[in-house]
Protein backbone atom coordinates (compact mmCIF):
# COMPACT_ATOMS: atom_id res chain seq x y z
CA UNK A 1 0.00 0.00 0.00
CA UNK A 2 1.23 3.46 -0.85
CA UNK A 3 1.49 6.12 1.76
CA UNK A 4 0.25 9.52 0.62
CA UNK A 5 0.73 11.65 3.70
CA UNK A 6 2.55 11.42 7.01
CA UNK A 7 1.85 14.09 9.60
CA UNK A 8 3.97 14.28 12.73
CA UNK A 9 3.40 16.41 15.83
CA UNK A 10 1.59 19.17 14.03
CA UNK A 11 0.88 22.17 16.27
CA UNK A 12 -0.71 25.54 15.67
CA UNK A 13 -0.81 28.31 18.26
CA UNK A 14 -2.72 31.51 17.54
CA UNK A 15 -1.03 34.24 19.55
CA UNK A 16 2.50 34.94 20.73
CA UNK A 17 2.76 31.70 22.73
CA UNK A 18 4.78 30.96 25.87
CA UNK A 19 6.50 28.07 27.59
CA UNK A 20 3.25 27.11 29.38
CA UNK A 21 1.01 26.96 26.30
CA UNK A 22 1.09 23.20 25.77
CA UNK A 23 1.29 22.19 29.44
CA UNK A 24 -1.71 24.27 30.51
CA UNK A 25 -4.09 23.48 27.64
CA UNK A 26 -5.76 20.34 26.29
CA UNK A 27 -8.47 17.91 27.42
CA UNK A 28 -7.15 17.64 30.99
CA UNK A 29 -6.98 21.38 31.37
CA UNK A 30 -10.42 21.62 29.79
CA UNK A 31 -9.43 24.55 27.60
CA UNK A 32 -7.45 25.46 24.50
CA UNK A 33 -6.62 28.94 25.79
CA UNK A 34 -3.32 29.27 27.59
CA UNK A 35 -3.98 30.83 31.04
CA UNK A 36 -0.47 32.33 31.13
CA UNK A 37 -0.40 34.19 27.82
CA UNK A 38 -3.92 33.95 26.41
CA UNK A 39 -2.86 32.30 23.15
CA UNK A 40 -5.17 29.74 21.54
CA UNK A 41 -3.62 26.31 21.16
CA UNK A 42 -5.79 25.32 18.20
CA UNK A 43 -3.93 22.08 17.46
CA UNK A 44 -1.12 20.29 19.22
CA UNK A 45 0.80 17.10 18.56
CA UNK A 46 -1.48 15.92 15.78
CA UNK A 47 0.03 12.87 14.09
CA UNK A 48 -1.41 10.45 11.54
CA UNK A 49 -0.75 8.85 8.22
CA UNK A 50 -2.91 8.39 5.17
CA UNK A 51 -2.72 5.83 2.36
CA UNK A 52 -3.77 5.92 -1.26
CA UNK A 53 -7.54 5.86 -1.66
CA UNK A 54 -8.12 5.95 2.08
CA UNK A 55 -10.71 8.17 3.76
CA UNK A 56 -9.70 9.42 7.20
CA UNK A 57 -12.37 11.03 9.36
CA UNK A 58 -11.67 13.78 11.89
CA UNK A 59 -14.47 14.34 14.39
CA UNK A 60 -14.83 16.45 17.49
CA UNK A 61 -16.92 19.33 18.68
CA UNK A 62 -16.72 22.82 17.31
CA UNK A 63 -13.40 24.52 18.12
CA UNK A 64 -11.49 21.29 18.70
CA UNK A 65 -8.96 22.09 15.97
CA UNK A 66 -10.21 20.04 13.04
CA UNK A 67 -10.23 22.85 10.49
CA UNK A 68 -6.98 24.28 11.77
CA UNK A 69 -5.19 20.98 11.22
CA UNK A 70 -6.49 20.67 7.68
CA UNK A 71 -5.77 24.33 6.86
CA UNK A 72 -2.15 23.87 7.87
CA UNK A 73 -1.84 20.95 5.47
CA UNK A 74 -3.42 22.93 2.63
CA UNK A 75 -1.11 25.91 3.39
CA UNK A 76 -4.01 28.16 4.42
CA UNK A 77 -2.31 28.53 7.80
CA UNK A 78 1.31 28.27 8.84
CA UNK A 79 1.86 25.63 11.52
CA UNK A 80 3.78 26.53 14.69
CA UNK A 81 5.68 23.24 14.65
CA UNK A 82 5.57 19.72 13.31
CA UNK A 83 6.14 18.11 9.95
CA UNK A 84 4.13 16.68 7.10
CA UNK A 85 5.49 14.63 4.23
CA UNK A 86 3.50 14.23 1.02
CA UNK A 87 4.41 11.27 -1.20
CA UNK A 88 3.63 11.74 -4.85
CA UNK A 89 4.81 9.88 -7.93
CA UNK A 90 7.91 8.53 -6.25
CA UNK A 91 8.80 11.96 -4.85
CA UNK A 92 8.60 13.23 -1.27
CA UNK A 93 7.69 16.75 -0.28
CA UNK A 94 8.35 18.08 3.18
CA UNK A 95 5.33 20.37 3.14
CA UNK A 96 6.32 22.93 5.75
CA UNK A 97 9.81 23.56 4.37
CA UNK A 98 8.67 24.31 0.82
CA UNK A 99 8.76 27.89 -0.44
CA UNK A 100 5.54 29.72 -1.28
CA UNK A 101 5.74 28.97 -5.01
CA UNK A 102 6.27 25.26 -4.41
CA UNK A 103 3.37 25.24 -1.96
CA UNK A 104 1.10 26.97 -4.46
CA UNK A 105 2.11 24.44 -7.06
CA UNK A 106 1.09 21.54 -4.83
CA UNK A 107 -2.14 23.07 -3.58
CA UNK A 108 -3.28 24.00 -7.06
CA UNK A 109 -2.36 20.73 -8.75
CA UNK A 110 -1.99 17.87 -6.33
CA UNK A 111 -4.31 18.84 -3.46
CA UNK A 112 -7.97 19.75 -3.46
CA UNK A 113 -9.90 21.54 -0.75
CA UNK A 114 -13.63 21.82 -0.24
CA UNK A 115 -14.64 24.31 2.43
CA UNK A 116 -17.83 24.42 4.48
CA UNK A 117 -18.30 27.95 3.22
CA UNK A 118 -18.40 28.00 -0.61
CA UNK A 119 -17.20 31.64 -0.54
CA UNK A 120 -13.78 30.35 0.54
CA UNK A 121 -13.50 27.80 -2.23
CA UNK A 122 -15.11 29.58 -5.17
CA UNK A 123 -14.52 32.83 -6.93
CA UNK A 124 -17.98 34.41 -6.89
CA UNK A 125 -17.11 36.94 -9.58
CA UNK A 126 -16.73 34.35 -12.31
CA UNK A 127 -18.95 31.57 -13.65
CA UNK A 128 -19.03 27.96 -12.45
CA UNK A 129 -17.13 26.86 -15.53
CA UNK A 130 -14.73 29.78 -15.09
CA UNK A 131 -13.94 28.61 -11.57
CA UNK A 132 -12.84 25.27 -12.89
CA UNK A 133 -10.97 26.80 -15.81
CA UNK A 134 -9.12 29.07 -13.39
CA UNK A 135 -7.85 26.09 -11.44
CA UNK A 136 -6.96 24.17 -14.59
CA UNK A 137 -5.01 27.16 -15.95
CA UNK A 138 -2.82 27.05 -12.86
CA UNK A 139 -2.09 23.39 -13.56
CA UNK A 140 -0.65 21.95 -16.74
CA UNK A 141 -3.65 22.11 -19.04
CA UNK A 142 -3.71 25.29 -21.07
CA UNK A 143 -5.65 24.52 -24.23
CA UNK A 144 -8.92 26.43 -24.04
CA UNK A 145 -11.06 23.77 -25.71
CA UNK A 146 -9.66 21.05 -23.48
CA UNK A 147 -10.32 23.15 -20.39
CA UNK A 148 -13.89 23.90 -21.37
CA UNK A 149 -14.50 20.24 -22.09
CA UNK A 150 -13.05 19.10 -18.75
CA UNK A 151 -15.08 21.73 -16.89
CA UNK A 152 -18.28 20.69 -18.56
CA UNK A 153 -17.74 16.97 -17.95
CA UNK A 154 -16.85 17.59 -14.28
CA UNK A 155 -19.94 19.70 -13.68
CA UNK A 156 -22.02 17.04 -15.33
CA UNK A 157 -20.38 14.46 -13.10
CA UNK A 158 -21.33 16.59 -10.09
CA UNK A 159 -24.86 16.86 -11.44
CA UNK A 160 -24.69 20.59 -12.07
CA UNK A 161 -26.77 21.13 -15.24
CA UNK A 162 -24.45 21.84 -18.18
CA UNK A 163 -26.71 24.70 -19.15
CA UNK A 164 -25.58 26.50 -15.99
CA UNK A 165 -21.87 26.32 -16.81
CA UNK A 166 -21.72 30.05 -17.57
CA UNK A 167 -23.87 31.13 -14.62
CA UNK A 168 -22.40 32.83 -11.55
CA UNK A 169 -22.15 30.73 -8.36
CA UNK A 170 -24.28 33.23 -6.45
CA UNK A 171 -27.26 32.17 -8.56
CA UNK A 172 -26.87 28.56 -7.31
CA UNK A 173 -28.38 26.83 -4.28
CA UNK A 174 -26.09 25.93 -1.38
CA UNK A 175 -25.96 22.28 -2.40
CA UNK A 176 -25.12 23.20 -5.98
CA UNK A 177 -22.37 25.60 -4.86
CA UNK A 178 -20.88 22.73 -2.86
CA UNK A 179 -20.98 20.50 -5.91
CA UNK A 180 -19.25 23.15 -8.04
CA UNK A 181 -16.63 23.40 -5.30
CA UNK A 182 -16.13 19.65 -5.40
CA UNK A 183 -15.91 19.66 -9.20
CA UNK A 184 -13.33 22.45 -9.01
CA UNK A 185 -11.27 20.69 -6.36
CA UNK A 186 -11.31 17.50 -8.40
CA UNK A 187 -10.55 19.08 -11.75
CA UNK A 188 -6.86 18.19 -11.52
CA UNK A 189 -7.59 14.64 -10.28
CA UNK A 190 -5.64 15.33 -7.10
CA UNK A 191 -4.30 12.39 -5.10
CA UNK A 192 -5.21 14.21 -1.87
CA UNK A 193 -8.48 15.94 -1.06
CA UNK A 194 -9.52 17.82 2.09
CA UNK A 195 -13.23 18.11 2.87
CA UNK A 196 -14.14 20.41 5.76
CA UNK A 197 -17.77 20.04 6.90
CA UNK A 198 -18.93 19.94 3.30
CA UNK A 199 -22.44 18.75 4.13
CA UNK A 200 -23.03 20.76 7.30
CA UNK A 201 -26.09 22.96 7.04
CA UNK A 202 -27.49 21.34 3.90
CA UNK A 203 -30.80 19.47 3.56
CA UNK A 204 -30.62 15.73 4.10
CA UNK A 205 -31.37 14.92 0.46
CA UNK A 206 -28.72 17.36 -0.75
CA UNK A 207 -26.26 15.94 1.78
CA UNK A 208 -27.01 12.49 0.41
CA UNK A 209 -26.26 13.50 -3.18
CA UNK A 210 -22.96 15.08 -2.13
CA UNK A 211 -21.90 12.06 -0.10
CA UNK A 212 -22.72 9.83 -3.07
CA UNK A 213 -20.56 12.00 -5.28
CA UNK A 214 -17.66 11.82 -2.82
CA UNK A 215 -17.89 8.04 -2.54
CA UNK A 216 -18.04 7.52 -6.28
CA UNK A 217 -14.98 9.67 -6.81
CA UNK A 218 -13.10 7.85 -4.13
CA UNK A 219 -13.79 4.55 -5.84
CA UNK A 220 -13.04 5.87 -9.30
CA UNK A 221 -9.84 7.83 -8.93
CA UNK A 222 -8.62 6.52 -5.56
CA UNK A 223 -8.16 9.95 -4.09
CA UNK A 224 -7.08 9.89 -0.45
CA UNK A 225 -9.34 12.11 1.61
CA UNK A 226 -9.46 13.78 4.99
CA UNK A 227 -13.08 14.32 5.94
CA UNK A 228 -13.71 16.77 8.77
CA UNK A 229 -17.16 16.62 10.31
CA UNK A 230 -18.98 16.53 13.59
CA UNK A 231 -21.66 14.35 12.01
CA UNK A 232 -21.08 10.76 13.16
CA UNK A 233 -23.37 9.46 10.41
CA UNK A 234 -21.12 10.96 7.75
CA UNK A 235 -18.05 9.53 9.49
CA UNK A 236 -19.57 6.04 9.64
CA UNK A 237 -20.48 6.19 5.97
CA UNK A 238 -17.26 7.52 4.59
CA UNK A 239 -14.25 6.92 6.80
CA UNK A 240 -12.30 3.70 7.36
CA UNK A 241 -10.34 5.24 10.22
CA UNK A 242 -11.19 8.16 12.44
CA UNK A 243 -9.43 10.63 14.74
CA UNK A 244 -11.30 12.24 17.61
CA UNK A 245 -10.13 15.72 18.63
CA UNK A 246 -10.74 17.76 21.74
CA UNK A 247 -9.15 21.08 22.71
CA UNK A 248 -6.59 20.75 19.94
CA UNK A 249 -5.45 17.20 20.75
CA UNK A 250 -6.17 13.86 19.17
CA UNK A 251 -7.64 11.99 22.14
CA UNK A 252 -8.54 8.81 20.34
CA UNK A 253 -8.06 7.18 16.97
CA UNK A 254 -8.99 3.86 15.46
CA UNK A 255 -11.04 1.97 12.91
CA UNK A 256 -14.26 3.93 12.50
CA UNK A 257 -16.59 1.10 13.55
CA UNK A 258 -14.42 0.54 16.62
CA UNK A 259 -14.37 4.21 17.60
CA UNK A 260 -18.17 4.32 17.31
CA UNK A 261 -19.03 0.94 18.89
CA UNK A 262 -16.22 0.54 21.42
CA UNK A 263 -14.99 4.06 22.17
CA UNK A 264 -12.15 4.06 24.70
CA UNK A 265 -12.02 7.63 25.90
CA UNK A 266 -14.66 9.09 28.25
CA UNK A 267 -15.19 12.02 25.90
CA UNK A 268 -15.75 9.82 22.84
CA UNK A 269 -18.15 7.63 24.85
CA UNK A 270 -20.18 10.71 25.70
CA UNK A 271 -20.06 12.00 22.11
CA UNK A 272 -21.23 8.68 20.66
CA UNK A 273 -23.91 8.16 23.32
CA UNK A 274 -25.38 11.60 22.73
CA UNK A 275 -25.55 11.00 18.98
CA UNK A 276 -27.65 7.83 19.29
CA UNK B 1 -15.28 -26.39 26.57
CA UNK B 2 -14.58 -27.61 23.02
CA UNK B 3 -16.02 -30.68 21.39
CA UNK B 4 -14.40 -31.97 18.23
CA UNK B 5 -17.00 -33.86 16.28
CA UNK B 6 -14.64 -34.74 13.48
CA UNK B 7 -10.90 -35.22 13.59
CA UNK B 8 -8.96 -32.10 12.75
CA UNK B 9 -7.29 -32.67 9.46
CA UNK B 10 -7.61 -29.26 7.98
CA UNK B 11 -5.26 -26.27 8.27
CA UNK B 12 -6.07 -23.95 11.13
CA UNK B 13 -7.02 -20.45 9.93
CA UNK B 14 -7.79 -18.80 13.27
CA UNK B 15 -6.70 -19.53 16.84
CA UNK B 16 -8.17 -17.50 19.67
CA UNK B 17 -6.29 -17.88 22.94
CA UNK B 18 -7.30 -16.48 26.32
CA UNK B 19 -9.55 -13.89 24.72
CA UNK B 20 -11.42 -11.55 27.06
CA UNK B 21 -13.36 -8.37 26.49
CA UNK B 22 -14.63 -5.90 29.02
CA UNK B 23 -16.13 -2.47 28.53
CA UNK B 24 -14.88 0.37 30.71
CA UNK B 25 -17.70 2.89 30.85
CA UNK B 26 -16.11 6.03 32.24
CA UNK B 27 -19.24 8.13 32.66
CA UNK B 28 -21.03 5.44 34.69
CA UNK B 29 -17.80 4.32 36.46
CA UNK B 30 -18.62 0.77 35.46
CA UNK B 31 -16.76 -2.18 34.06
CA UNK B 32 -18.90 -4.60 32.06
CA UNK B 33 -17.27 -7.96 31.39
CA UNK B 34 -18.50 -9.33 28.09
CA UNK B 35 -16.40 -12.39 27.23
CA UNK B 36 -13.92 -14.33 29.36
CA UNK B 37 -11.47 -17.21 28.86
CA UNK B 38 -12.35 -17.79 25.25
CA UNK B 39 -10.32 -20.49 23.48
CA UNK B 40 -11.26 -21.57 19.97
CA UNK B 41 -9.94 -22.61 16.60
CA UNK B 42 -11.39 -22.32 13.14
CA UNK B 43 -10.29 -24.57 10.29
CA UNK B 44 -10.24 -24.29 6.54
CA UNK B 45 -13.43 -25.72 5.04
CA UNK B 46 -15.00 -26.30 8.45
CA UNK B 47 -17.40 -24.51 10.75
CA UNK B 48 -16.89 -23.74 14.40
CA UNK B 49 -20.11 -22.89 16.23
CA UNK B 50 -20.14 -20.57 19.24
CA UNK B 51 -22.88 -21.48 21.68
CA UNK B 52 -23.87 -20.26 25.14
CA UNK B 53 -26.66 -18.42 26.91
CA UNK B 54 -27.62 -14.90 26.00
CA UNK B 55 -25.06 -12.48 27.42
CA UNK B 56 -22.24 -15.03 27.35
CA UNK B 57 -20.35 -12.81 24.94
CA UNK B 58 -20.75 -14.66 21.65
CA UNK B 59 -21.23 -11.55 19.51
CA UNK B 60 -18.46 -9.82 21.42
CA UNK B 61 -16.06 -12.56 20.38
CA UNK B 62 -16.89 -12.11 16.69
CA UNK B 63 -16.62 -8.33 16.98
CA UNK B 64 -13.29 -8.69 18.76
CA UNK B 65 -11.94 -10.86 15.95
CA UNK B 66 -13.14 -8.35 13.33
CA UNK B 67 -11.72 -5.55 15.56
CA UNK B 68 -15.02 -3.68 15.84
CA UNK B 69 -14.23 -4.20 19.51
CA UNK B 70 -10.70 -3.86 20.86
CA UNK B 71 -9.92 -7.11 22.67
CA UNK B 72 -9.01 -6.57 26.35
CA UNK B 73 -6.90 -9.70 26.65
CA UNK B 74 -5.66 -12.69 24.72
CA UNK B 75 -4.46 -13.41 21.24
CA UNK B 76 -6.38 -13.66 17.99
CA UNK B 77 -3.96 -15.46 15.71
CA UNK B 78 -4.95 -15.41 12.07
CA UNK B 79 -3.12 -17.32 9.35
CA UNK B 80 -3.32 -15.31 6.17
CA UNK B 81 -3.57 -16.39 2.56
CA UNK B 82 0.13 -15.64 2.20
CA UNK B 83 0.95 -17.96 5.06
CA UNK B 84 2.00 -15.45 7.72
CA UNK B 85 0.41 -15.48 11.17
CA UNK B 86 -0.79 -12.22 12.66
CA UNK B 87 -2.37 -11.27 16.00
CA UNK B 88 -5.52 -9.42 14.98
CA UNK B 89 -5.86 -8.05 18.51
CA UNK B 90 -2.72 -5.98 17.96
CA UNK B 91 -2.48 -5.61 14.21
CA UNK B 92 -2.04 -2.21 12.62
CA UNK B 93 -5.34 -0.63 11.51
CA UNK B 94 -4.36 -0.47 7.86
CA UNK B 95 -3.55 -4.14 7.98
CA UNK B 96 -6.99 -4.90 9.45
CA UNK B 97 -8.67 -2.83 6.74
CA UNK B 98 -6.76 -4.74 4.09
CA UNK B 99 -7.73 -8.11 5.60
CA UNK B 100 -11.38 -7.02 5.81
CA UNK B 101 -11.19 -6.14 2.15
CA UNK B 102 -9.42 -9.28 0.97
CA UNK B 103 -9.88 -12.14 3.42
CA UNK B 104 -12.19 -11.70 6.40
CA UNK B 105 -15.90 -11.09 6.07
CA UNK B 106 -18.53 -10.56 8.78
CA UNK B 107 -22.28 -11.09 8.52
CA UNK B 108 -23.39 -8.90 11.39
CA UNK B 109 -26.75 -9.10 13.14
CA UNK B 110 -27.72 -5.76 11.69
CA UNK B 111 -27.07 -4.48 8.22
CA UNK B 112 -24.77 -1.44 8.11
CA UNK B 113 -24.61 -0.27 4.52
CA UNK B 114 -24.53 2.88 2.48
CA UNK B 115 -28.01 4.35 2.26
CA UNK B 116 -29.76 4.89 -1.08
CA UNK B 117 -27.71 2.25 -2.88
CA UNK B 118 -29.48 -0.58 -4.72
CA UNK B 119 -29.22 -3.96 -3.01
CA UNK B 120 -27.51 -5.52 -6.02
CA UNK B 121 -24.82 -2.83 -5.89
CA UNK B 122 -24.26 -3.36 -2.15
CA UNK B 123 -23.85 -7.08 -2.73
CA UNK B 124 -21.46 -6.45 -5.62
CA UNK B 125 -19.45 -3.88 -3.68
CA UNK B 126 -16.97 -6.25 -1.94
CA UNK B 127 -16.08 -7.68 -5.36
CA UNK B 128 -15.76 -4.23 -6.95
CA UNK B 129 -13.43 -3.16 -4.15
CA UNK B 130 -11.22 -6.11 -4.98
CA UNK B 131 -11.03 -5.11 -8.61
CA UNK B 132 -13.78 -7.17 -10.27
CA UNK B 133 -15.42 -5.22 -13.09
CA UNK B 134 -18.75 -3.60 -12.32
CA UNK B 135 -20.74 -5.71 -14.77
CA UNK B 136 -19.25 -9.02 -13.66
CA UNK B 137 -19.72 -8.10 -9.98
CA UNK B 138 -23.36 -7.13 -10.56
CA UNK B 139 -23.98 -10.41 -12.41
CA UNK B 140 -22.59 -12.40 -9.51
CA UNK B 141 -24.59 -10.32 -7.03
CA UNK B 142 -27.85 -10.92 -8.92
CA UNK B 143 -27.10 -14.60 -9.15
CA UNK B 144 -26.62 -14.83 -5.38
CA UNK B 145 -29.71 -12.74 -4.61
CA UNK B 146 -31.71 -15.04 -6.86
CA UNK B 147 -30.35 -18.10 -5.11
CA UNK B 148 -31.30 -16.63 -1.74
CA UNK B 149 -34.84 -16.05 -3.07
CA UNK B 150 -34.83 -12.29 -2.76
CA UNK B 151 -37.65 -11.16 -5.11
CA UNK B 152 -36.19 -9.64 -8.25
CA UNK B 153 -38.14 -6.38 -8.00
CA UNK B 154 -36.22 -5.60 -4.79
CA UNK B 155 -32.73 -5.85 -6.33
CA UNK B 156 -32.67 -2.29 -7.54
CA UNK B 157 -33.97 -0.87 -4.25
CA UNK B 158 -32.01 0.15 -1.18
CA UNK B 159 -32.49 -2.37 1.66
CA UNK B 160 -33.06 0.45 4.18
CA UNK B 161 -36.81 -0.21 4.26
CA UNK B 162 -36.69 -3.98 3.73
CA UNK B 163 -38.15 -6.50 6.19
CA UNK B 164 -35.80 -8.18 8.65
CA UNK B 165 -35.54 -11.32 6.53
CA UNK B 166 -34.95 -9.39 3.29
CA UNK B 167 -32.20 -7.34 4.93
CA UNK B 168 -30.63 -10.49 6.27
CA UNK B 169 -30.48 -11.99 2.79
CA UNK B 170 -28.77 -8.89 1.38
CA UNK B 171 -26.35 -9.03 4.27
CA UNK B 172 -25.60 -12.71 3.68
CA UNK B 173 -25.32 -12.31 -0.08
CA UNK B 174 -22.60 -9.67 0.40
CA UNK B 175 -20.43 -12.09 2.29
CA UNK B 176 -21.28 -15.15 0.22
CA UNK B 177 -20.27 -13.62 -3.11
CA UNK B 178 -17.03 -12.39 -1.57
CA UNK B 179 -15.90 -15.98 -0.82
CA UNK B 180 -13.68 -14.82 2.04
CA UNK B 181 -10.99 -16.94 3.63
CA UNK B 182 -12.60 -16.51 7.05
CA UNK B 183 -16.31 -15.88 7.46
CA UNK B 184 -17.85 -14.68 10.72
CA UNK B 185 -21.62 -15.15 11.04
CA UNK B 186 -23.80 -13.73 13.82
CA UNK B 187 -27.23 -15.45 13.78
CA UNK B 188 -27.41 -15.31 9.97
CA UNK B 189 -30.78 -17.06 9.71
CA UNK B 190 -32.60 -15.60 12.72
CA UNK B 191 -35.22 -13.78 10.61
CA UNK B 192 -35.59 -16.31 7.81
CA UNK B 193 -38.40 -18.78 7.13
CA UNK B 194 -37.53 -22.51 7.04
CA UNK B 195 -37.36 -22.66 3.24
CA UNK B 196 -34.95 -19.75 2.98
CA UNK B 197 -32.96 -21.08 5.93
CA UNK B 198 -32.46 -24.29 4.00
CA UNK B 199 -31.21 -22.36 1.00
CA UNK B 200 -28.74 -20.50 3.22
CA UNK B 201 -27.55 -23.76 4.76
CA UNK B 202 -26.95 -25.13 1.27
CA UNK B 203 -24.96 -22.04 0.27
CA UNK B 204 -22.90 -22.13 3.45
CA UNK B 205 -22.10 -25.79 2.82
CA UNK B 206 -20.95 -24.92 -0.69
CA UNK B 207 -18.65 -22.27 0.76
CA UNK B 208 -17.30 -24.82 3.19
CA UNK B 209 -16.53 -27.17 0.32
CA UNK B 210 -14.80 -24.28 -1.37
CA UNK B 211 -12.54 -24.06 1.69
CA UNK B 212 -13.95 -21.09 3.61
CA UNK B 213 -13.30 -21.26 7.36
CA UNK B 214 -16.37 -20.25 9.37
CA UNK B 215 -17.08 -19.14 12.89
CA UNK B 216 -20.80 -18.88 13.48
CA UNK B 217 -23.46 -18.16 16.06
CA UNK B 218 -26.78 -19.90 15.30
CA UNK B 219 -29.92 -19.31 17.32
CA UNK B 220 -31.19 -22.77 16.36
CA UNK B 221 -29.44 -25.80 17.93
CA UNK B 222 -30.51 -27.95 14.97
CA UNK B 223 -28.37 -25.77 12.71
CA UNK B 224 -25.37 -26.19 14.98
CA UNK B 225 -25.93 -29.93 14.78
CA UNK B 226 -26.14 -29.83 11.01
CA UNK B 227 -23.37 -27.36 10.21
CA UNK B 228 -20.66 -27.51 12.87
CA UNK B 229 -17.52 -29.61 12.92
CA UNK B 230 -16.51 -27.93 16.18
CA UNK B 231 -18.55 -26.46 19.01
CA UNK B 232 -17.30 -23.95 21.55
CA UNK B 233 -19.50 -23.14 24.53
CA UNK B 234 -19.18 -19.81 26.34
CA UNK B 235 -20.22 -19.10 29.94
CA UNK B 236 -21.76 -15.89 31.21
CA UNK B 237 -18.76 -13.88 32.37
CA UNK B 238 -18.19 -13.23 36.04
CA UNK B 239 -18.73 -9.69 37.22
CA UNK B 240 -15.84 -7.65 38.54
CA UNK B 241 -17.24 -8.08 42.09
CA UNK B 242 -17.35 -11.87 41.71
CA UNK B 243 -13.81 -11.89 40.41
CA UNK B 244 -12.64 -9.73 43.33
CA UNK B 245 -14.35 -12.01 45.89
CA UNK B 246 -12.59 -14.95 44.32
CA UNK B 247 -9.17 -13.40 44.60
CA UNK B 248 -9.81 -12.39 48.22
CA UNK B 249 -10.98 -15.89 49.23
N1 LIG C 1 -20.60 -2.07 22.86
C1 LIG C 1 -20.88 -2.52 24.10
N2 LIG C 1 -20.79 -1.68 25.16
C2 LIG C 1 -21.06 -2.10 26.41
N3 LIG C 1 -21.42 -3.37 26.71
C3 LIG C 1 -21.52 -4.26 25.71
C4 LIG C 1 -21.27 -3.88 24.35
N4 LIG C 1 -21.45 -4.98 23.56
C5 LIG C 1 -21.80 -5.98 24.38
N5 LIG C 1 -21.84 -5.56 25.68
C6 LIG C 1 -22.16 -6.39 26.84
O1 LIG C 1 -21.37 -7.58 26.81
C7 LIG C 1 -22.12 -8.71 27.21
C8 LIG C 1 -22.10 -9.80 26.14
O2 LIG C 1 -22.85 -9.34 25.02
P1 LIG C 1 -22.92 -10.12 23.64
O3 LIG C 1 -23.75 -9.30 22.72
O4 LIG C 1 -21.56 -10.47 23.18
O5 LIG C 1 -23.71 -11.45 24.07
P2 LIG C 1 -24.26 -12.65 23.19
O6 LIG C 1 -23.70 -13.90 23.77
O7 LIG C 1 -24.01 -12.43 21.75
O8 LIG C 1 -25.81 -12.57 23.53
P3 LIG C 1 -27.11 -12.90 22.60
O9 LIG C 1 -27.23 -14.39 22.60
O10 LIG C 1 -28.22 -12.24 23.35
O11 LIG C 1 -26.86 -12.30 21.26
C9 LIG C 1 -23.52 -8.19 27.56
O12 LIG C 1 -23.58 -7.95 28.96
C10 LIG C 1 -23.61 -6.91 26.78
O13 LIG C 1 -24.51 -6.00 27.36
N1 LIG D 1 -7.38 32.83 12.79
C1 LIG D 1 -7.57 32.48 14.08
N2 LIG D 1 -7.17 33.30 15.08
C2 LIG D 1 -7.35 32.95 16.35
N3 LIG D 1 -7.92 31.82 16.78
C3 LIG D 1 -8.35 30.97 15.83
C4 LIG D 1 -8.21 31.25 14.44
N4 LIG D 1 -8.73 30.22 13.75
C5 LIG D 1 -9.17 29.33 14.66
N5 LIG D 1 -8.95 29.78 15.93
C6 LIG D 1 -9.27 29.09 17.15
O1 LIG D 1 -8.64 27.82 17.14
C7 LIG D 1 -9.46 26.82 17.71
C8 LIG D 1 -9.72 25.70 16.73
O2 LIG D 1 -10.52 26.20 15.68
P1 LIG D 1 -10.92 25.33 14.42
O3 LIG D 1 -9.73 24.63 13.92
O4 LIG D 1 -11.65 26.23 13.47
O5 LIG D 1 -11.92 24.30 15.08
P2 LIG D 1 -12.95 23.26 14.42
O6 LIG D 1 -12.71 23.24 12.96
O7 LIG D 1 -12.60 21.97 15.08
O8 LIG D 1 -14.30 23.74 14.79
C9 LIG D 1 -10.74 27.55 18.16
O9 LIG D 1 -10.60 27.87 19.54
C10 LIG D 1 -10.75 28.78 17.28
O10 LIG D 1 -11.46 29.83 17.90
MG1 LIG E 1 -14.16 23.89 11.46
MG1 LIG F 1 -25.35 -11.78 20.14
ZN1 LIG G 1 0.95 30.45 26.66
Amino acid sequence: MDKVLEVKNLSKVYGKGCADCFGLTGPQADTNICPSCGSVVAAHDVSFDLYKGEILGIMGESGSGKSTSVKCLFFDEEPTSGSAVFYDDGKQYNLFTLNAAQQRQLSSRRFGMVYQNPYLGLNFDISAGGNIAERLLMSSISHFGAIRERASSLLQRAEVPTARIDALPKTFSGGMQQRVQIAKALSTYPPLLFLDEVTTGLDLSVQAAILDLIMEIQQEIETAMIVVTHDLGVIRLLAGRTLVMKYGRVIESGLTDQVLEDPQHAYTQRLVASAL
Amino acid sequence: MTHHIEPIDSPCVLRVQGYAKQFVLHEQSKIIPSSQHVELSVYQGQLTALIGPTGSGKSSVLKGIYRTYLPSDGRVLYRSKNGYEIDLAKADEHHILQLRNDEISFVTQFLHVLPRKPSEFLVAQPLIKRGTSMSEAIDKARDMLARLNLPEHLWCLSPTNFSGGEKQRVNLARSLVAKPRLLLLDEPTSSLDPTTTNVVVKELKKLKDYGVAMLAIFHDPALVEEMAEHIVELQIPQSIEQLQEKTQA
